[in-house]
């Protein structure tokens, strides 16, 4: 075919293979449909979260990108949709694109000056970002309704049919098909060669250019794809919840992605699903007993998981099955 | 007009000075180990705690709870160091930021089940109180003993840097840490001393805060964003350099909300950005 797969490397094509497990996961992200009807909403909102993380996942797990800012582009790709929606079309599909475009052109323009910087002063830098558009979205009431968040969105019917319902079966089902449709798109992406120079420059960013991989154009563009996610996954929040509040760009939600990311394991796929449903679902559990105490036991679970299980869930279950593994032979 | 400006200017370098005691110790521990401490706010917000427990549960004096409050501070973090921090030294970033995340979650909802969510009250002596007035301008009575309480704090942590053999040891382990070890200088036992020295110095500036600016759970996470302006700003491991950030960033803040208050919080962000994307080892910083 091309020259770009002719020159990719077998081993790639070996772990491009959908895995017995993978299908079987995908497949019980259906079983909420069937039998827990009444928390639909709250497993379209994993889905999101999933997709946030995910989006995550791609600068920090696999391009080594530290990001305390990610929840700019959320808020963006949010308050775009949100606003596209109030102001006369309420088209889901076409308002997602724009939405999530909007998003992806904020973080292109970014992504020049993140490439620059590195440790400390990146940190600092994503975070001012994020906080400079968090004020300007509360100080520009006019257009975002500030503080009181964004009222009066209008949703057409999915694909002119499907209406947002009450129970959320339709925010569900449209949640998980983007969420799905974008994972697909992130699994060939790591999985390519230009995935694999995005491993590279996790590891020593500074021998990628001396082996032919320029750094900066790569952390760029996989910046830019980033932004473009954390936009959907903001656009679908705004879409099926009908409102934007001030919080999708607040520091607390980039604490929250980075965490859940964390929780399941950065630099692998699944990482950022796993974290998202673990902490969903968790915190709607928890949250009736006491909210604030909430984050005490994300503390410990933070505490816990940097010292004892250094590559989240997903990484301390891959050690044990080596392990396991291993015994047997 | 001017009486007003430099009304501004001191309120704002009042604000600034505080913030210069909370975030000393975090740059100077920064510079030295490379440690990503994010809960420094945290052991700031224990400070001010301990003294207003001490203030409003025993009647101690203001001035008395000052050194437990210093002390409290350092105890717990030299704890902290020992179990959790020193396994990280060699860890990345981003394991380092999110222990200390942790941490701070496990501090915000311990002080939310101790102590509620409302803001302390605090009883200052009634000398601290008022204001003098000086050619025709108001100075705060308590802005005024921020003020010379940091430039004090300043003088003694210059001078023991500068002249004392402790201070030598600092200096080295932070301009080159393998070249320290190599001639024998104990870097872990010099960096403990200094980390305590440091989140003690949060702690007083934690309980110096309150007067100002309030004290509730959140402080820890709300503080800690300016603590790590003036820190990556000033430039890492420098005292000079932390000094001159949080001045520049008291005044700029205040002079924003006076002059041009619908920006708010806005001015003191894109300074941060503008100097970092200018100097990204900030503005005294080595690298």
């Amino acid at each position: 075919m091309t020259v770009a797969s002719a020159a990719r490397p077998l081993y790639l094509d070996g772990r491009d293979r959908w895995h017995g497990i993978e299908i079987a996961f995908w497949l019980a992200t259906l079983l909420p449909f069937v039998l827990f009807k009444s928390y639909l909403s709250l497993a379209s909102q994993v889905a999101i979260t999933a997709l946030f993380a995910l989006s995550l996942d791609l600068i920090l797990g696999y391009a080594g990108i530290v990001s305390l800012g990610h929840a700019a582009f959320f808020g963006l790709g949010a308050y775009s949709a949100g606003l596209i929606a109030k102001h006369g079309w309420g088209e889901p599909l076409t308002g997602l694109i724009l939405a999530s475009a909007i998003a992806g052109l904020a973080g292109y323009a970014a992504s020049f000056i993140i490439a620059r910087f590195r440790h400390l002063a990146l940190i600092m830098i994503t975070l001012g970002l994020s906080l400079v558009l968090h004020e300007a979205a509360n100080s520009a009431s006019w257009l975002t309704g500030g503080a009181d968040g964004l009222q009066g969105v209008r949703m057409w019917p999915l694909l002119g049919y499907f209406r947002f319902d009450l129970y959320g079966t339709t925010a569900y089902a449209y949640s998980l098909v983007v969420l799905f449709l974008v994972f697909l798109a992130a699994r060939r992406l790591v999985h390519s060669p230009f995935g694999l120079a995005l491993r590279g420059i996790r590891e020593n960013a500074l021998r990628m250019p001396a082996i032919g991989a320029p750094s900066h154009a790569h952390i760029r563009k996989i910046y830019t794809i980033a932004a473009v996610m954390a936009g959907v996954a903001g656009a679908l929040l705004a879409q099926t919840t009908s409102t934007v509040s001030l919080e999708v760009l607040s520091f607390q939600r980039s604490a929250d992605v980075l965490v859940i990311l964390i929780l399941g394991g950065a630099g692998r796929l699944y990482g950022g699903i796993l974290g998202a449903v673990i902490y969903m679902v968790a915190r709607d559990q928890f949250s009736g007993i006491n909210p604030q105490y909430w984050y005490f036991w994300i503390g410990l679970l933070l505490i816990v998981v940097v010292m004892l299980l250094p590559n989240g869930i997903l990484g301390g279950l891959a050690r044990w099955s080596a392990i396991w593994r291993r015994g047997r032979r | 007009m001017l009486g007003s400006f430099f009304g501004v200017v001191f309120d704002g370098f009042a604000y600034g000075m505080l913030l210069f005691v909370l975030s000393v110790g975090l740059s100077v521990t920064l510079g030295m180990m490379n440690f990503v401490n994010l809960a420094h706010c945290a052991f700031a917000m224990l400070g001010g705690y301990v003294a207003v427990t001490l203030m409003n549960g025993f009647g101690w004096p203001f001035f008395a709870t000052l050194p437990v409050a210093f002390v409290a501070a350092a105890v717990v973090s030299v704890v902290l160091e020992r179990t959790l921090y020193r396994r990280l030294y060699r860890a990345t970033e981003l394991d380092q930021c999110l222990l200390t995340i942790g941490i701070v979650f496990v501090a915000i909802a311990g002080a939310a089940y101790v102590f509620g969510t409302i803001q302390q009250p605090v009883q200052l002596p009634s000398y601290l109180h008022g204001s003098v007035t000086f050619l025709g301008i108001n100075f705060a009575v308590y802005r005024l003993f921020l003020i010379v309480t940091a430039l004090v704090i300043t003088v003694a942590l210059v001078t023991s840097i500068e002249f004392t053999r402790f201070g030598a040891r600092v200096r080295a382990a932070v301009d080159n840490e393998r070249m320290a070890r190599g001639l024998g200088i104990n870097v872990d036992r010099t960096f403990a001393i200094t980390f305590a020295l440091g989140s003690g110095l949060a702690g007083l500036g934690g309980a110096l805060a309150i007067e100002m600016v309030g004290l509730e759970p959140g402080f820890a996470f709300s503080y800690l964003i300016y603590v790590l302006i003036v820190v990556s700003v000033g430039g890492l491991g420098s005292i000079r350099g932390s000094f001159v950030a949080a001045a520049l960033l008291g005044i700029s803040d205040s002079a924003g909300k006076y002059y041009v208050p619908q920006l708010g919080a806005f001015l003191i962000y894109l300074v941060m950005l503008g100097l970092l994307m200018w100097r990204p080892g900030g503005l005294f910083g080595r690298r």
